[in-house]
């Protein structure tokens, strides 16, 4: 993969993502920066770019832009653990905490689409109950919304990424049929059906957006694995090649390779545009609406670094919790070794799931997990490896080659809201003079009984299955939380529909609003969330409301 | 026999796929490049290269590759280089083209301390010993001058297994399927293998 500093997308095109031709592209609506656009929307990952989706088809001028580059995945994405590095967000920042999280491949994308164009594409619905996680299960905090308000919007974008999932999901709430059917195991998630079904879990084909039979241009997935690092076949529903081309289709303009530096206000407390740094040049777009859509660090950070005399802590900013509240998912695993070749680097790494404890609530813990199979590629086996058993030497290369023996689970743990686990400036700026994120990470005790937890039942399971000489992962996944939404300006940054209590002109859509960070993978509740915003949105338009 | 690397698929290379469908250009290229580009050193000094190059020997021992080691530190110096790698760091530890430099001067510090040479003069026993401590945390506090030493054992390792495993010549001794675009793979089950999969020792 050739690293691309140079934007595509402008002067009317747009990359087509769906051509073996390298320079084949798509028209593309374009506005002046001094245009005062409807939307200009910062971010286009599963909460940014789906919300331009639905605003450009709801007959707004939208703008969204991207740090990252636009790639094409059919002729860039090679299959390489190492030459896929661009797609990871790794600007300068700084960790912190008892337990500072590990950022860059492991919870970020920068480029059109976001982490979204190398997520495992595990596709779940929140528990209805963590929606009012306080109210109904006594602890941490409720969300605005309830899931009835958002089933249906999980239902549209399981549509649009026509999820290939279980005709009977055996967790939660009755729901249609997945639009496609089901994939079937590999060796490694039969490890897992073999262990729960030993141990009495039930468990399932996980919910996956990557196509088990043709779509569009797309063949179904052909199962080779190099999922996490981007598919060069399309087969992966990324918002890259869902909701961009959507967007691009109803009128939307993506500019890639532009990174927001500030949002700017006006007289009367409203935001009047963003600041953005194309091309050498720092530019200006105007704009009725300013939506952030930066992840669960880059959006604090952006409102952060967006003060001025008037907001002088930062935009969104008068609770004082831009940047707190902010979860990773506990992502500890246990590996072991099966007599039988698992050769688990083929197909989707994540293929089945338990979600037991995510639904039975006799713990000694708030909160839930999931356990899932897995499937590393070499490079993060070996780091992995090296990081949790100690191991180097000839006594690690030895170890690795039984890569293809190895079989285990890792979970999607929730963590609880806390106030401390947060994102700041640091004191230092980047390239671009922009003030440096430090992100503040600790578990809390009941996190760790969670974790204490979830290792006891996943070796219980892979010693049923025939799993030997075990060993424990630590680790997190995944970014929530940040810029919360809530019902109380004094305890949130957010309303339900992503608007900001302060500024009635400025909007956050994706991961941050979370309150809560459930046990399950979040990117398809981004892509609901924002579906539900994008309707709301429309519907206050209509209103006179915006 | 302790130095012996036994690979379960001593007849497979993932190299002979490179013109069969598993292999597609843009990946035909980077891997190209990786095998006939490699670089310059760039940023360390002769001599910090040369320590370097010593810890990467211990960390992935090559005993079976004695004229054809798969290249490390070249790419180790090129991260340094170019600053690359994966942007964040923890608060405790510098900034990797400061911490590294600084690491492995006090790695050659702590051998010279205990063993009167450079650590690239010891044995690999030492070397291991040595390595072991750094490992642990368990260091000279005035050596290491505030660096985090188990921090930065635990980057150079993960950075050298990122360069070690990244190469086509450990792919084919684990046994992985290596580039696999646009034909992927058909058998996925327990003890399932498509022709153009590694064939273990026993396999015809």
């Amino acid at each position: 993969m050739t690293s691309s500093t140079t934007p595509r997308a402008q002067g009317g095109r747009a990359p087509d993502v769906f051509s073996f031709d390298p320079d084949a592209c798509v028209p593309m609506r374009t506005y002046a920066d001094d245009d005062e656009v409807d939307f200009v929307i910062v971010g286009t990952g599963a909460g940014g770019g789906t919300l331009a989706c639905k605003l450009a088809e709801a007959g707004f001028r939208v703008v969204a832009l991207d740090a990252g580059p636009f790639w094409r995945p059919l002729t860039e994405f090679a299959s390489d653990e190492r030459a896929q590095g661009d797609l990871y967000w790794t600007d300068k920042r700084i960790t912190a905490g008892d337990d500072p999280l590990e950022l860059g491949s492991n919870n970020s994308g920068k480029g059109v689409g976001g982490s979204t164009v190398h997520f495992t594409m595990v596709s779940l619905r929140f528990r209805p109950d963590w929606f009012q996680s306080r109210s109904r299960l006594g602890y941490a905090l409720d969300w605005p919304i309830t899931y009835d308000d958002l089933a249906p919007y999980y239902a549209e974008a399981e549509d649009a990424l026509k999820i290939a999932g279980p005709v009977r999901y055996p967790w939660g709430p009755p729901r249609g049929r997945y639009p496609y059917r089901p994939h079937e195991p590999n060796a490694s998630g039969l490890v897992l059906a073999k262990g729960c079904e030993r141990v009495g879990y039930r468990w399932a084909s996980v919910p996956l957006a990557t196509v088990s039979a043709p779509r569009g241009k797309a063949h179904p997935c052909v199962y080779r694995g190099f999922c996490v690092v981007g598919c060069s076949t399309n087969a992966k529903q990324s918002v890259l090649v869902t909701w961009i081309p959507r967007a691009i289709a109803a009128g939307a303009e993506v500019r890639d390779l532009a990174h927001v530096g500030q949002v700017e206000m006006g007289p009367g407390g409203r935001a009047t545009g963003v600041v953005y740094h194309r091309d050498g040049a720092w530019c200006r777009q105007r704009a009725k609406n300013v939506v952030v859509a930066g992840y669960s660090i880059e959006t604090p950070r952006l409102l952060l670094n967006s003060a001025t005399g008037a907001f002088p802590d930062g935009l969104a900013n008068s609770s004082g919790l831009v940047g707190r509240g902010l979860m990773a998912h506990a992502n500890d695993g246990v590996y072991g070794t099966m007599d039988e070749e698992i050769r688990w680097y083929k197909g989707p790494p994540v293929m089945t799931l338990s979600e037991h404890w995510n639904y039975d609530d006799d713990k000694d813990f708030p909160g839930g997990y999931a356990f899932m199979s897995q499937g590393p590629l070499p490079i993060s086996w070996a780091q992995s490896v090296a990081a949790n058993r100690g191991m180097w030497g000839l006594d690690l290369r030895r170890y690795l080659l039984d890569y293809n023996r190895m079989a285990g689970f890792k979970i999607v743990g929730e963590v609880e809201p806390q106030d401390g686990n947060r994102v700041e400036l640091a004191g230092h700026e980047d390239a671009l003079g922009l003030k440096v994120p430090r992100v503040t990470f600790s578990y809390s005790e009941n996190d760790k009984k969670l974790k204490r937890h979830a290792r006891r039942v996943m070796r219980e399971a892979l010693e049923a299955a025939g799993g030997r000489d075990l060993w424990e992962a630590d680790g997190t996944a995944h970014l929530m939380g940040g810029c919360r939404m809530g019902s109380d300006p004094a305890t949130s940054v957010t309303n339900a529909d992503g608007r900001t209590w302060d500024v009635p002109n400025l909007w956050v859509c994706d991961g941050s609003l979370f309150p809560t960070g459930g046990g399950v993978n979040p990117s398809l509740t981004i892509q609901a969330l924002a579906c539900r915003i994008g309707d709301r949105i429309a519907t206050m338009a209509r209103s006179g409301d915006l | 026999m302790t130095n012996e690397i036994r690979s379960p698929y001593p007849h497979y290379d993932v190299l002979d796929k490179w013109d069969s469908p598993s292999w597609n250009d843009q990946t035909r290229d980077v891997v190209a490049r990786r095998l006939r580009e490699v670089p310059e050193r760039r940023f360390l000094s002769e001599h910090l290269y040369a320590v370097l190059d010593v810890v990467v020997a211990r960390l992935v021992p090559q005993p079976d590759r004695p004229d054809a080691a798969v290249p490390i530190t070249p790419w180790l110096d090129h991260r340094l280089d170019t600053d690359g790698g994966e942007g964040y760091r923890k608060e405790s530890v510098p900034p990797q083209r400061h911490a590294w430099p600084k690491g492995l001067s006090a790695l050659d510090g702590e051998a010279r301390a205990r063993h009167g040479v450079s650590f690239t003069e010891i044995g690999p026993e030492q070397q291991d010993a040595l390595l072991g401590r750094v490992q642990q945390g368990d260091v000279d506090a005035d050596t290491w001058d505030g660096l985090p030493a188990a921090a930065f054992f635990s980057d150079v390792l993960s950075a050298t297994l990122g360069v070690y495993y990244a190469h086509p010549a450990a792919w084919s001794e684990i046994g992985f399927g290596g580039p696999a675009s646009p034909r992927g793979y058909v058998r996925l089950g327990p003890e399932g293998r498509d022709p153009w999969e590694a064939g273990k020792r026993s396999d015809p």
